[in-house]
């Protein structure tokens, strides 16, 4: 996977509310039991029609977002069901950063797990960048600088974004979040049996 | 100086902080991991490629009941052609890894969040993940119970610990009593109508007050399941003495000594005097209606005395283009009686209302009624226990009396995985959590209600309540 430091390129408007992990990957779409090759099922219910042709009015479907590497969306993107295909679906399609105005909490989780940007900016400032690719009819380029954490609209305005100092170490340098706890092991480790001295009845067996 | 008031999201996260990772996250200790076959399978398949092995396999669970048919006689092999993949795969897996295993034909097999309570697995104070977004449910027994992703279930087996940012408090206080034929569904649903799908961002909710204090330990588990359709990381009751009786006695609950200890430690954990919430909200649930879903998020809903409402009377232009998306999709016009509209189909069943309490208050409108010529209805008992409980009452006779097909435990209906939907049927009353475009069945419209409406609708072949029918 090339870093994520910097990323260039038209993002995909998909501009609507509460798109849910349904949506990003209908659940018949994970046939198997792995975490690869669902880049195809990505949207599927609004990417295909029944008998899986491409409808050409979907976003990812139009030639300037086909390679899009950032999406646009509204409030509250990837609610619902905790499935993690939802996120494996986006990064095997190519997407590596989203641009909303608020996550779902569990997708977001998954995000960082993945190595996938969730940037949160205001929705006014959403809608903006929206409208500069339709404009732009998606020629345009927007710049997400993860080491900055700013995003550089069409026109050269540049918005901060938060993410925590730990999520951008390990969005940039590829660190696993069971690498990062595994180095606290003995911290853990100690406070378990702390914790089973405080609350004995969590560690009885089953009486 | 006196220690500052705390509320009950404080003290039971501060009781699980390994190490504090900057900007607000913490590593938080798990106390319980619960597994399906759904994610976890791909999660044991992961870590065992990895090479890594569980710190602490004695606080893991699992069953199968994502994509297990739910069908009489069911087996390994399911109507969704990859389903006997998953399921071998848990087995295998839980067995390798040494996890408490309840298989399909165990009698404690069933939804994890109906098991956990049931079995006693899920307990005041504990922490507890599953890679399920409804695990939220067990916070109506006081647990920090939450969602998690496959690679966070590995995390938390390999580790007992998962990373996240400490949520806001907020709490959500209800008072007054609700009507008869009204519920913990009608109440959250009306919650998430009035602020909205993501009005919950970011925070951990405590439903408080004496309406929620008089609620039954299930009907409080029905009011957490939703709190992730609210947006939030989760949802608690604080614990009582209801609890405590729901709990004592319960498999795998404290017992003898170490249950006196537990409950008075628990007796502590309620928010204190003076705790500080982030945000606090205020509902009187007197005069509160049964609530249904006219659209394809939770927070399309109204009272079932009201119309369809009319996106060009929604100010926010973004919402309003949901709505026209979510009519469109429901095939409804604006203006149209939520109680005219004809159902084709009633789902009792899911981690929301499928609990003894819910099948008992669907069977009290359906006893001596039939569900309407056409409607194809059915019901899924929340965990195979509640399925014998049910039966030893003689619930079963009611719902097959009534027309309603009786089934094993799961929650293959709740989502379509490409097996199980409902038959051809487009239009179906629903007791599940998520009304979601294509949820139950490609082009499915749910309605989401609570049982007794669900019940009463499929009587009377249109959305209506029990209050309509005739005593």
């Amino acid at each position: 996977m090339e870093p994520l430091a910097i990323l260039r390129g038209p993002a995909a408007p998909l501009m609507r509310d509460n798109i849910d992990t349904d949506a990003i990957i209908p659940s018949r779409e994970m046939t198997r039991v792995g975490k690869t090759g669902l880049g195809v099922s990505l949207f599927a219910n609004w990417r295909y029609t029944e008998d899986r042709q491409e409808r050409e009015e979907f976003v990812l479907n139009c030639t300037a977002y086909r390679r899009a590497k950032i999406l646009l969306a509204g409030e509250n993107f990837g609610c619902g069901s905790s499935r993690e295909g939802a996120v494996w679906a986006l990064v095997d399609f190519g997407i590596r950063a989203i641009i909303a105005p608020s996550f779902g909490g569990i997708f977001r989780a998954n995000c960082i797990r993945n190595r996938l940007l969730p940037v949160v900016l205001d929705l006014e400032i959403v809608a903006r960048l929206a409208r500069q690719m339709d404009l732009s009819a998606g020629r345009a380029d927007i710049v997400i600088d993860l080491t900055a954490s700013t995003v550089t609209d069409v026109d050269g305005h540049s918005y901060p974004f938060h993410i925590s100092p730990l999520q951008r170490e390990m969005l940039l340098e590829g660190l696993d979040s069971i690498g990062v706890a595994m180095r606290l092991m003995a911290e853990i480790d100690a406070f378990h049996d702390g914790l089973r001295e405080r609350q004995p009845w969590l560690f009885a067996s089953k009486g | 100086m006196a220690p500052s008031p705390r509320t009950v999201l404080d003290k039971l996260w501060e009781a699980h902080i390994v190490a504090d990772l900057g900007d607000g996250i913490n590593l938080v200790h798990i106390d319980r991991v619960f597994l399906h076959e759904r994610s976890g399978a791909v999660a044991l398949q992961s870590l065992k490629a990895a090479g890594l092995s569980l710190r602490r396999p004695q606080l893991a669970f699992a069953t199968i009941d994502h994509i297990v048919d739910t069908d009489p006689g069911r087996g390994d092999r399911t109507r969704f052609a990859g389903g006997e993949e998953f399921i071998r795969a848990m087995r295998t897996g839980a067995a390798d890894f040494g996890i408490t295993f309840f298989d399909i034909n165990d009698p404690r097999q069933g939804i994890t969040h109906v098991v956990a309570a049931e079995q006693g697995i899920a307990q005041p104070g504990a922490t507890m993940v599953c890679g399920d977004s409804h695990t939220c449910t067990l916070g109506g027994l006081g647990a920090l119970a939450w969602g998690i992703g496959s690679t966070g279930i590995e995390q938390a087996l390999a580790t007992q610990t998962v990373e996240e940012r400490r949520p806001k408090a907020m709490r959500i206080r209800c008072d007054g009593h609700l009507a008869e034929g009204v519920f913990a569904k009608d109440l959250v649903l009306s919650l998430i109508g009035r602020y909205g799908a993501s009005g919950g961002a970011g925070f951990a909710i405590e439903f408080a007050g004496s309406a929620i204090t008089a609620l039954p330990v299930e009907a409080r588990m029905t009011l957490c399941n939703m709190a992730i359709e609210f947006a939030a990381f989760t949802g608690i009751v604080a614990p009582d003495d209801s609890t405590y009786q729901y709990l004592a006695g319960r498999p795998y609950a404290p017992k003898a000594v170490l249950w006196d200890q537990a409950v008075a430690h628990w007796r502590a954990l309620a928010s204190d005097d003076g705790a500080v919430f982030e945000r606090e909200l205020a509902c009187d649930v007197t005069g509160l209606v049964p609530q249904v879903t006219w659209g394809t998020s939770p927070q399309h809903v109204v009272g079932i005395d009201g119309v369809v409402p009319d996106p060009r009377q929604t100010p926010d232009a973004s919402q309003a283009r949901g709505m026209e998306a979510a009519l469109r999709y429901m095939d409804l016009q604006p203006g149209t009686r939520m109680n005219s509209i004809p159902v084709e189909a009633a789902f009792i069943g899911s981690c929301t209302n499928a609990r003894l309490s819910d099948l008992r208050e669907a069977a009290s409108v359906l006893r001596g009624r039939k569900v309407a010529s056409g409607v194809k209805a059915l019901c899924v008992p929340g965990s195979t226990a509640v399925k014998k409980a049910a039966e030893s009452e003689g619930l079963d006779r009611v719902f097959k009396e009534a027309g309603f097909e009786w089934r094993e435990s799961g929650c293959s209906l709740c989502f379509f995985v490409g097996g199980d939907s409902f038959g051809g049927a487009r239009r179906v009353m629903s007791t599940t959590n998520r009304n979601f475009e294509g949820r139950q069945g490609p082009g499915v419209r749910s309605h989401l209600a609570s049982p007794a409406t669900v019940a009463a609708s499929a009587t009377l072949g249109r959305i209506g309540s029990a209050s309509e029918l005739e005593k």
